[in-house]
């Protein structure tokens, strides 16, 4: 899994977020856009996508989009 | 003045399924006749062809053949659509069995028709972002099994329901991209839904003295409905059950 496609996967999530804010960097929680609709439509493509289940105290305990990853690959490797 | 007509649905692209008869057929005449370009989807090639012709703007539609309970026919429809600025859900099916008859073969077909392939449909079309912002969705839902309770009708009504709590939650998670969502519901309508011989002409006509207007509608009563929910006079309105029914649910 590389971090791109993650953040690919990750932005297609929003609707109205320029492509260009999403890097490994970003603080999603302070995205104008975020809410909970797209944090559980976030769980729902790592599901989807790498059949991995998240949880809510993941999600809060990220801070960027990296953190998150991290979080996913190692549930991969679990 | 004299051109003004919030109702408009000049050069909006309209997704019309169930569009070979009925209801379907009626909504498709309305629309084109209102400016919309539409793209009009069945399992009935005839039935398709034959609305085609009845529309305004013969050269601006198109139309798929397609069976909406296949995820393929799903994705193939949705692969080759654009953008849209609304839809309208209209397939539909019933059989009438008291529940002590029912059973899961039919069950089955009739919830695949009424409630998963609106549902998947919506799913997909709204995962691939098709829905530009202003967009409409409109179900053909029913007042059966929403708002009245008859005889034999536990599958459908279950069906009907069914999606109109899925309407409302695709309001609800649609309302921040401005992309709306409603239902018509509609009593009993003037179409090919129930096979000739289902009622007798006298349970027919027993029927209809259950409808304060005393006749059962016409599938343009319904389809002005939903000319009104696809439009932007609506604009505002989202989760929304808009029943027409002659007074049927003030009873």
């Amino acid at each position: 899994m590389e971090i791109k496609e993650f953040i690919e996967h990750f932005a297609e999530q929003f609707d109205d977020t320029e492509l260009s804010e999403f890097t490994p960097e970003t603080v999603f929680h302070n995205l104008e856009e975020y809410s909970s609709l797209i944090a559980l439509s976030i769980i729902a493509m790592v599901d989807e996508e790498y059949g991995v289940a998240l949880n809510a105290n993941d999600m809060s305990s990220s801070v960027t989009i990296e953190d998150l990853f991290k979080i996913v690959k190692t549930k991969i490797n679990d | 003045m004299i051109n003004y007509n919030p109702f408009s649905l000049q050069d909006k692209t309209i997704l019309i399924t169930g569009a070979a008869g009925g209801i379907g057929r009626a909504t498709s005449i309305e629309c084109s006749k209102l400016g919309a370009k539409l793209i009009l989807t069945d399992i009935n090639e005839e039935g398709l062809k034959k609305t085609l012709e009845l529309l305004d703007n013969n050269d601006s539609h198109c139309y798929y053949l397609a069976n909406l309970t296949q995820d393929n026919d799903i994705d193939s429809l949705v692969a080759q659509i654009d953008k849209l600025d609304g839809m309208v859900s209209n397939a539909g099916v019933t059989k009438p069995m008291p529940v002590k008859f029912i059973n899961k073969y039919d069950f089955d077909r009739i919830l695949s028709v009424n409630t998963l392939a609106p549902v998947f449909l919506t799913q997909r079309l709204l995962k691939n972002k098709k829905f530009q912002k202003g967009a409409s969705i409109v179900f053909t839902v029913s007042i059966g099994g929403v708002f009245t309770t008859a005889f034999g009708n536990a599958m459908y009504g279950a069906s009907k329901g069914a999606l109109q709590v899925f309407m409302k939650n695709v309001a609800l998670e649609s309302a921040s991209q401005s992309i709306r969502c409603n239902s018509v519901n509609p009593g009993m309508i003037n179409t090919g839904l129930l096979k000739p011989g289902t009622y007798s002409e006298e349970d027919r006509q027993k029927d209809i003295q259950t409808y304060p207007m005393k006749r059962y509608g016409e599938p343009r009563e319904v389809a002005l409905g939903v000319v009104y929910l696809l439009s932007d006079a609506s604009s505002f309105v989202t989760g929304h059950a808009l029943i027409i029914d002659g007074g049927k649910t003030l009873f």
